[in-house]
């Protein structure tokens, strides 16, 4: 079957008239079976899905993937011009519009680079390659005599611009893709540091995030959450709350309550004032963060998996073992979820959402609320930055049942601090147990590694059971078992296989599959917790061997472009050149995300203060290879960014909770890295012209952790192999 | 109804009892720049400057701020265009997700307003009550310098 005519294309109902969007599409290049289209194109096969020509000679570019801080639609721009051969500046960028523009899954996972804009360029040049057509019958000209310049096809016998073949352009078609991409040289936007688009309105007050919308008539809303995550409602005096000031209505559905008023901190007084006075019924006991490691290795609903990489293992003279623990860490964005949802007359919904996902997540909202398919619209906005799955679309599903309540009347939703805080849904606790077999040379010959983790991703997917209120709602939707990721990304055990080769691997998952505390996709998933077990560990045995350990990695690394960052990285951070000093130390490592994303290397120089503990972090370098650069200075800011957020959960951060519910509920009780502790940075960026574009944006976080834990180890003798690293454990394993 | 002084404008608003600043600039007033964060002062993204210096819009009643003059991120520009340090803000693209910004630049403001020529520690100093999730600290810090150096 040809899967191009298998479109499943959501149908949008449009306030005023029905807009259905049925496409058929003329069969074009059957010949086409050797050609491999980028998979985003594949899959959304649509020219008119991805590119809109304007008279003007204007062209707006729709994309699917969206602007998380990242620099996504600023990188998908310049593709697209590069490609149309127009300027950036007569470009606009339309994205995650479920009643417009491709789906294409969810913004995550380092994703956008490879996913994305290959398939933006291959669209941009069949676009291109249409229109070039169309001027060559124009002009009366063969079309590969003409040439393209600012939208203006020219040949000998005129110009023609792309505004002038609007009225004949009907882009409802699939790609070809036969149409060539520019080569290289020609690039004039790719490879260039463009400035991102939405940074000088974001500098200067224009209105750029969702939070700052504030929609003719708008009413705001808040949820007065249960005590626990497993409370059921027993009884509520709704009565009372509805004379609170400023309150509109107060909506129960099963053991959900939220509420709508006039202005947002009166729908929070009245949610906090509704569930305290609320009765509850709660059942639950939590094994508490003290208790969380003993949970997790004695769980009884656990999935095995084991990962085997195996050649012949020589024999062991000696053994070493480790055990390495990450509690649970917070996304931590700065602005709570937010969305705004408005109900129209017709039945149908509209929701602005931070979403990752937005076609996901309507289909999941419509699930929440029983709506049929094809009536809820999610529209993309900005958020504060997110790093993985936080509450976004918790709070467009929240803003979408309270709208549901008051219809012709757009409910703006934004949870308190403590709201988020407390009910996101974290990044897994995790254990890694290490063990490796080395010869007389302390050379490894048999690698294992044993992790325990509960799981990595409750992203709504299309479903109600992954939103948060879906569990209160009458009836409620019961989230189903969750599973581990599978190859070549997996999940909980991400970056678990070392990408270093060894005589013998073996990595096994202990998938515990009940969930304590709330989880959810945190950047980089189990990577950062994998890679700060292997990149300590590795650093263990370099030391028990006698090694350097730039060296002793070396050994192990077999891909050229591997070892280029990691020698790139220790030349910039003058590796054989440093001088130790009085409780000083440095420290190196490591990864390349999923095994097949962008290469890093983190090194660090820090000072160990032991009267105290604290770790003072001196300066870190990083070099980073992430294929063929579309941004550089995007990728420069991704790496050093992630690099700082990796230090802030490798020295600070943990998720507090006891047996009743969590106890971090702000920033002094969840504190994170500030400006007097971050270092300077010194990035380093190799391109890879004419290779594919990898994923940066979680690749950084993961060797982090380790490069610093190794520091202190080389400052102070004291192996720290509990995240994060705090004076107290410092002081401990000094002790020790 | 409270009257003050709005980005050197005279507005009046009839505000909630015990409503925020903070909440009186984005509903009632329609300005984007402060932010809600934590509701606390511990976050720094709702900073405003109030008669020059920098407040949290947050934790600051709008009772309060009667008679006195309110600056937000959209009263630093001049004339429509971007301040000075604004500009260098967006020359060092000093900014990842952004949101976090706008109370960096009052922040900065604040500082520059007293202390025309800041260290790099002066900087550090003056920004460490706000807090900023993407990293992007250092680019945030070569901003302030930039605009200090180019003034």
């Amino acid at each position: 079957m040809n899967d191009m005519f298998d479109i499943k294309r959501r149908t949008f109902l449009k306030a005023g008239g029905a807009l259905t969007l049925t496409f058929a599409l003329p069969k074009f290049g059957m010949a086409q079976d050797a050609i491999k289209l980028p998979r985003n194109l594949e899959r959304n096969p649509n020219l008119a899905s991805w590119i809109r020509v304007h008279a003007d000679g204007k062209v707006t570019l729709l994309i699917g993937k969206v602007e998380l801080g990242q620099g996504t639609v600023t990188a998908a721009a310049q593709c697209a011009a590069d490609e149309l051969k127009i300027d950036i500046a007569n470009l606009d960028v339309i994205s995650g519009d479920t009643a417009q523009g491709p789906d294409e899954g969810t913004t995550a996972g380092s994703g956008s680079a490879p996913g994305c804009l290959p398939a933006v360029q291959q669209a941009a040049a069949e676009v291109r390659h249409i229109l070039v057509n169309m001027a060559a019958e124009k002009l009366g000209e063969a079309a590969d005599t003409l040439t393209v310049e600012n939208g203006v096809i020219s040949g000998s016998s005129g110009s023609v611009g792309y505004g002038d073949l609007v009225a004949g352009l009907d882009l409802n078609m699939e790609p070809t893709g036969k149409a060539e991409l520019i080569p290289i040289e020609e690039h004039r936007y790719i490879g260039q540091s463009v400035p991102r688009l939405d940074i000088p309105g974001k500098m200067t007050g224009a209105e750029s995030f969702i939070a700052e919308m504030n929609p003719e008539g708008v009413l705001h809303g808040a949820v007065a959450r249960p005590p626990t995550y497993l409370a059921t409602l027993v009884d509520a005096d709704l009565s009372a709350i509805e004379a609170m000031p400023g309150v509109k209505k107060v909506v129960r559905n099963g053991s959900f309550l939220g509420v709508i008023a006039e202005h947002q901190e009166q729908a929070w007084a009245a949610a906090t004032a509704l569930s305290t006075t609320a009765s509850w019924d709660v059942p639950s006991a939590l094994p508490g963060s003290d208790g969380i490691y003993d949970w997790l290795e004695t769980a009884e609903n656990v999935v095995e998996k084991e990962i085997v990489k195996t050649a012949e293992p020589g024999a062991e003279a000696n053994v070493l073992e480790a055990s390495y623990y990450r509690p649970y860490q917070m996304h931590g964005s700065i602005g709570p979820s937010v969305a705004i949802a408005e109900m129209a007359d017709d039945g149908t919904m509209t929701v602005h959402t931070h979403s990752q996902a937005v076609f996901a997540a309507a289909t999941a909202i419509e699930e929440l609320l029983g709506m049929p398919e094809g009536s809820v619209r999610c529209i993309h906005g900005q958020g504060s930055g997110c790093y993985g799955h936080n509450m976004a679309d918790d709070a467009a599903a929240d803003a979408a049942l309270l709208a549901k309540e008051m219809p012709g009347v757009p409910i703006k939703l934004m949870y308190s601090r403590a709201e988020e805080h407390k009910w996101e849904p974290y990044g897994s606790a995790m254990i890694m147990k290490t063990r490796a077999g080395v010869d007389d040379n302390g050379d490894v010959v048999n690698w294992n590694m044993e992790i325990w983790s509960t799981p990595h991703s409750t992203r709504p997917s299309g479903s109600a059971t992954r939103l948060l209120s879906g569990r209160y709602v009458d009836p409620p939707f019961i989230m189903e078992t969750r599973k581990d990721g599978g190859p070549p990304n997996y999940a909980a055990a991400r970056n678990g296989v070392p990408y270093y080769e060894f005589p013998s691997t073996r990595v096994a998952t202990h998938f515990v599959t009940d969930m304590p505390l709330r989880v959810s996709a945190h950047r980089g998933l189990g990577a950062y917790a994998n890679v700060f077990a292997i990149e300590s560990f590795i650093d263990e045995l370099a030391v028990a061997a006698g090694a350097d350990p730039l060296e002793y990695r070396l050994r192990y690394l077999k891909d050229e472009r591997a070892r280029d960052v990691l020698m790139k990285t220790a030349e910039i951070f003058g590796w054989d050149s440093w001088e130790p000093g009085r409780n000083k130390g440095r420290g190196i490592a490591f990864s390349r995300y999923k095994n097949l994303q962008a290469y890093t290397a983190v090194a660090v120089e820090v000072q160990v203060v032991p009267r105290n503990g604290r770790i003072r972090v001196i300066r870190a370098a990083t070099a980073n290879d992430s294929g063929h650069m579309v941004a550089p200075d995007n990728i420069a800011n991704q790496i050093e960014g992630g690099l700082i957020q990796s230090l802030s959960w490798t020295l600070k951060e943990e998720v507090k909770f006891d047996e009743t519910g969590v106890i971090s509920s702000d920033w002094a009780s969840y504190p994170i890295l500030t400006f007097n502790e971050v270092p300077p940075v010194e990035v380093a960026l190799i391109d890879r012209k004419g290779e594919p574009y990898l994923g940066t944006g979680e690749t950084s976080q993961c060797p982090t952790g380790a490069a610093v834990a190794n520091a202190v180890f080389d400052a102070v003798g004291a192996r720290l192999r509990q995240l994060p690293l705090t004076p107290d454990r410092v002081k401990a394993a000094m002790e020790a | 109804m409270i009257g003050f002084k709005l980005n050197g404008t005279d507005v009046s608003v009839d505000a909630p009892k015990g409503a925020s600043l903070l909440s009186v600039l984005s509903e009632q007033l329609n300005m984007n720049g402060q932010k809600y964060g934590c509701g606390k002062s511990q976050c720094g993204a709702c900073s405003v400057l109030l008669d020059g210096v920098r407040a949290f819009s947050c934790q600051t009643a709008a009772q309060s701020v009667a008679g006195r003059s309110v600056t937000t991120l959209e009263g630093l520009t001049e004339d429509g265009a971007p301040s000075a340090l604004q500009q260098a803000f967006i020359d060092e693209q000093a900014a990842q997700c952004g949101y976090c910004l706008s109370g960096m630049i009052v922040a900065a403001q604040a500082l520059l307003d007293i202390n025309p020529t800041p260290t790099e520690s002066d900087v550090r100093a003056a920004l460490n009550g706000n807090l900023c999730r993407c990293g992007s600290h250092n680019r945030i810090i070569r901003a302030v310098m930039r605009a200090a150096e180019e003034a």
